[in-house]
């Protein structure tokens, strides 16, 4: 809601300045977004009459003018501006005027002439933002008048961002109450009483949607002048409310809807026929706008129409067919209070947003109808003349919203607010409001009046309460509550530690967005199913919902290569989403990736790249946070390198991958060299063993090393598996300690190192129980792995 | 007695040699050969006593007593000289193993959180010190969690203000943490406290709007929860996460789902509150939304609004580590630009 300050002023006038006013406005929760002067800051501009126009000797486009500016002599000025006529009035700036932008207007010479002065534009003035021409006033502006004190130009507009429950104060009037009441001051209100009608012609109207329309009001006017002008005090009070002035018949509607907060329509009398209907749409009915956009219906939009055609969406937008032109010389006026929810959503769903629609599916005073169409009519007769007819009303009381009674507890007021008013303020805080405010037991009974119809049940009450004692007066309190008791489980590492364990190895956190672009998506995806899509997407490259983490970290990793990093880690933690919509899967991930040297450039090291086991290192040590028996199997991925790559379990369940992206996503992805990802289920990973102890024997470890002959082919997994199947009470641990192939074993063939810890709780180990074990498991591996022992 | 003193004589004369020899044994093996030379059994000093036969008895005395103080002499020079060498060893030993200790150490390098988490973990544990739990909740959302149980029927205008993504009629981009609030309090009883960090999403997306960016919703519901409460809890937590002093006001605001309603304000933490471009020359700074849960509220997740009340509130987290760490432009935390995330390590 945008509105000039003095036009405000006119209705209440506190003894605050603007800032003050501001300050107010904002601190009541009517949040002033911008205040902006009227026009631009110049002086020494007079109204001027141009009393000749001659061609310029030496410039086709440029002409000399005479202009009258009430002095004894008229002023020659050279002007370029195609609609400059004999006897129109425009502002003039005389020499010695000052524009906006410190432009100061001295006597020149225009290709020879010498000029005196120069004839304006609203742009040049500060007024609007664009012009065509010279800005053309009124015939009756008085020649010689200071401009700014012509247009009383020494104002502001102030603009306040309103919260959608405040439609009560989209209009000057509604301001103007909540002023007077923020500051006590009376209001002024403009007059609205009864216009009699001095013609007898009237219109049918018949309301057949009466829930959506529970009050129609009309008004035929007739024999209007339609060669009749806006003044330009209404001209300007719209253009300061950011409208522009569409003739006088338009101009009246939308100015009494920005005073009085009634939206109104005026239809061309000859373009309907016999009767208005207030009805239901049904589906593909044609409508041409007012904008000139084509619509077909859809079913149950509320429309007014006359006996065979729609006219209008009724709330929303006019019919182009049925407006008001420059040839109309009679009216049908209306006013009328359609239900918020018939209104709701129907101007988006044809793509519109009107100050009509704004302010219906919002809400309207049910009861203001009538006083907006007795000042919409006493305004036009005045501008546009011709006979007013009577009013027509159809009503159904049925369907008015009723005036809310709401009982109001003094008790419930401390709860909520968490402080006690006294009974005087509260009735007399709710009287200045308006409202009716009666004693009852233990509190109030109050009556809402119809413009406050926001207002409807206790709450909405100790809110204005609340709103106008001022929230800052009211104190800081700490809760009193329950004591509550607190989770504090080890069954789950807190996600915390995972980043930590990231950051200590170097790893950058990122932020990537959930949608991502669905061909990238595709290249890393684990199968083929579809991505859930989103309807209206910001743009194609974030149209899909991830399905993995990979994605938006390989972007961000070829974002940073491309800015000279040559080593990057980066991890997120996130969600992904999967399954269809019907069944979605929304689990959270953590996901990394490493690309470039594993090492940041240091003068001790020899540089060297990434690998394999680097990535896993990180894998694992986020694993081992959580415990568990975790493996890592051969399995392949479509985006990862088939020698590369393996799929995570824990405890027999799968829970993610790791591996060296395909190479043959480098060009469709713009990388250069390799790239390690993993990623895994974020709740699998914070899974959690709690500690189990275990007496620590007192008798001495022996250590046993076997040197293993295996095919190529046989995996260090494949050993550990066959090891760990092995049944024995003294074998505490094994590990993998070299790997060699090459001179001195055969082609085709790798040894393995093993060393083996074997211990027992309660007493020293015999060599003969060590051989033993030690033969369990050269004949184990011999027999599944075809293992034999290297001496 | 010129016999005894040119015993003496000889005597001091060993001593003489063996100092000289001490002092000449530049390591402790030399040194070792000193002492058998001079100290041995078959050593100077033991020569020179063998070699005393013909002395009388009453210089006997005379030559024992000197012939201790001069072992004694000369094993004290040993040691000392044993630990001047044992020094200086260790010392060479020192020096050959000196290194410039200002060159770098080796793969010290950390990572970093990206500054959202970093303001999110600070926020979460302010909030956990008072009794409150970490809530999740879906990021696709039905618009009966999103809108609908948050007092915004459909159609309501504060639905088409949301620039919510679809993915069909029904199922949405959650475009608030708000939803968590329903989802708790549809499983769980008051009292409540809680708080719902996450991402959120806006079909927006220009100078100061990303299309996704994170939110932390806080609820608390118990018999006794004021409008007061929540300016408090508020007010202290301003306080502490900018770690200084600041104005904070209140302002009547609307949100369907709170009543009253209110939007808080800081003084700007960039200029103090003389006004600049951060704070658009007001001095303040919006920060967050907040308010009493509106009855229609707890009716959808049937809790009696009679017994119970309520506050929550909501907060932009890149709002909070923009002003927090100097963040010039909203659309640097997506980016993942390493030059950006580091300065956060």
């Amino acid at each position: 809601m945008k509105f000039s300050e003095k036009w405000l002023r006119e209705w209440v006038n506190p003894a605050l300045d603007t800032d003050a006013l501001v300050e107010k406005l904002t601190g009541a929760g009517l949040e002033v977004d911008a205040l902006e002067a009227v026009a631009g800051d110049f002086s020494g501009v007079v109204v001027g009459q141009v009393t000749s126009v001659t061609p310029h000797p030496d410039a086709d486009k440029l002409r000399l003018t005479k202009v009258n500016v009430g002095s004894d002599e008229l002023l020659d000025i050279v002007c370029g501006a195609s609609n400059v006529r004999e006897g129109l009035k425009i502002p003039v700036a005389v020499i010695g005027a000052v524009l906006p932008g410190n432009f100061k207007i001295k006597q020149a010479k225009l290709r020879g002439v010498p000029s005196f002065g120069m004839l304006c534009s609203s742009k040049e003035l500060g007024l609007t933002e664009s012009a065509d021409g010279l800005m053309e006033l009124a015939d009756d502006a008085p020649v010689g008048e200071d401009f700014r004190v012509y247009l009383d130009l020494d104002d502001q507009a102030i603009d306040i961002d309103l919260t959608p429950n405040r439609s009560d104060c989209l209009s000057v009037a509604g301001v103007a109450r909540e002023v007077g009441v923020l500051t006590s001051e009376d209001i002024k209100a403009v007059a609205c009483e009864a216009i009699s009608a001095t013609s007898s012609k009237t219109f049918d109207v018949k309301v057949e949607a009466t829930a959506a329309c529970p009050r129609y009001l009309g008004r035929v006017i007739e024999n209007i002048n339609p060669a009749a002008e806006t003044p330009v005090w209404m001209q300007e009070k719209l253009r300061r409310s950011g409208l522009r002035s569409l003739g006088p018949v338009v101009d009246v509607t939308n100015y009494v809807m920005l005073e009085l907060g009634q939206p109104m329509h005026a239809f061309d009398l000859d373009k309907i026929e016999q009767a208005i209907n207030v009805r239901l749409s049904q589906q593909g009915e044609k409508l041409t706008l007012l904008d000139g956009q084509e619509i077909e219906t859809q079913a149950g939009t509320l429309l007014i129409s006359d006996s065979t055609k729609p006219l209008a969406l009724a709330g929303v937008m006019g019919g182009k067919e049925s407006a008001v032109s420059s040839q109309t010389t009679s009216l049908f006026l209306e006013a009328a209070f359609f239900a918020p929810e018939a209104i709701a959503g129907k101007a988006r769903n044809y793509g519109l947003h009107t100050d009509s629609s704004h302010r219906f599916e919002r809400g309207v005073d049910p009861e203001l109808a009538n006083s907006a169409m007795n000042r919409a009519t006493a305004l036009l007769l005045e501008i546009v003349g011709g006979e007013a007819g009577p009013v027509i009303e159809q009503c159904s009381e049925k369907d008015l919203p009723e005036i809310a009674s709401i009982h109001l507890r003094a008790d419930r007021i401390k709860r909520v607010l968490g402080l006690e008013l006294d009974k005087e303020t509260v009735s007399e805080q709710l009287t200045r409001l308006g409202l009716v405010v009666k004693d009852v037991d233990g509190g109030w009974q109050v009556s809402v009046p119809s413009f406050r119809f926001d207002l409807s049940i206790e709450v909405d009450l100790i809110e204005e309460l609340g709103r106008l004692y001022g929230y800052d007066k009211l104190p800081n309190t700490r809760p009193q509550g329950t004591v509550l008791t607190t989770n504090i489980t080890e069954t789950l590492t807190p996600v915390e530690r995972l980043q930590n364990v990231l950051v200590d190895r170097g790893y950058y956190e990122a932020v990537t967005y959930s949608f991502v672009e669905p061909k990238i998506q595709q290249l890393l995806a684990e199968d083929t199913s579809a991505p859930i899509k989103l309807a209206n997407p910001i743009s194609a490259d974030l149209s899909v919902m991830r399905t993995s983490l990979w994605s938006g970290l390989v972007q961000a990793m070829v974002y940073n290569a491309n800015r000279q990093h040559e080593r990057i880690r980066l991890f997120e933690v996130g969600r992904v989403f999967k399954g269809t919509l019907e069944n979605i899967e929304q689990h959270r991930q953590i996901g990394g990736l490493i690309y470039g040297s594993q090492y940041a450039e240091q003068w001790s090291q020899k540089p060297r790249n990434v690998d394999f086991f680097d990535i896993k290192s990180d894998v694992e040590a986020l694993l081992k946070l959580g415990g568990g028996q975790i493996t890592f199997e051969v399995e392949s991925h479509p985006a990862l390198h088939p020698g590369q790559s393996a799929r995570v379990y824990k405890n027999g369940k799968a829970i993610g991958w790791l591996g060296a992206l395909h190479p043959k996503l480098n060009k469709p992805l713009d990388i250069d060299g390799k790239v390690y990802v993993f990623e895994l289920s974020l709740s699998d990973v914070l899974d959690t063993d709690v500690p189990e102890f275990e007496t620590l024997s007192k008798f001495p470890a022996l250590r046993r090393d076997l040197a293993l002959l295996v095919d190529d082919a046989i995996s260090a997994g494949q050993i550990e598996d066959c090891l760990r199947e092995i049944d024995s009470d003294i074998l505490k641990s094994f590990q993998l300690f070299d790997v060699y192939s090459g001179d001195g074993v055969e082609l085709g063939k790798k040894s393995l190192a093993v060393a083996f810890i074997l211990q027992h709780k309660e007493r020293t180990l015999t060599d003969d129980e060590v051989d033993s074990l030690l033969n369990n498991v050269t004949e184990a591996l011999a027999q599944k792995l075809h293992a034999t022992i290297r001496s | 007695m010129a016999e005894l003193d040119t015993q003496l004589q000889a005597l001091n004369d060993i001593v003489e040699s063996a100092k000289t020899a001490i002092a000449e044994a530049n390591d402790n093996r030399t040194l070792d050969n000193v002492r058998v030379e001079f100290l041995g059994k078959k050593g100077k000093i033991t020569a020179y006593l063998k070699g005393l036969a013909n002395v009388g008895v009453e210089e006997r005395p005379v030559i024992g007593k000197s012939v201790n103080i001069a072992k004694q002499d000369v094993s004290a020079l040993i040691d000392a000289r044993n630990k001047t060498l044992s020094e200086m060893a260790m010392q060479a030993a020192l020096a050959a193993e000196t290194v410039d200790v200002t060159l770098p150490g080796r793969n010290s390098e950390i990572g970093g959180l990206h500054p959202v988490t970093r303001t999110l973990q600070r926020i979460e544990r302010y909030f956990k010190n008072i009794g409150f739990d970490v809530a999740e909740g879906p990021e696709i959302e039905d618009g009966h969690h999103n809108f609908t149980a948050l007092n915004i029927p459909e159609h309501h205008p504060a639905r088409a203000m949301h620039d919510t993504f679809y993915f069909d009629a029904d199922k949405l981009l959650r475009t608030h943490t708000s939803p968590v609030q329903i989802r708790v309090m549809e499983e769980e009883q008051p009292p409540l406290r809680l708080i719902a960090p996450g991402r959120v999403y806006r079909c927006d997306s220009d100078l100061t709007h990303t299309p996704m960016f994170h939110q932390i919703e806080g609820l608390m519901v118990d018999e006794n929860i004021s409008f007061t409460d929540l300016k408090g809890i508020l007010s202290d937590f301003l306080q502490a996460f900018f770690e200084k002093p600041l104005k904070v006001r209140f302002r009547p605001s609307y949100f369907p789902f709170t009543e009253p309603s209110a939007e808080a304000d800081i003084e700007c933490v960039i200029c103090g509150g003389e006004g600049c471009r951060v704070c658009s020359h007001t001095g303040w700074i919006e920060i967050l939304g907040c308010g009493m849960v509106h009855p229609n509220v707890f009716k959808h997740v049937n809790i009696d609004s009679e017994k119970y009340l309520g506050f929550a509130f909501g907060l932009g987290v890149e709002r909070m580590a923009m002003l927090r760490y100097g963040v010039n432009d909203l659309r640097m935390f997506f980016e993942n630009d390493l030059r950006f995330l580091k300065q956060f390590s």
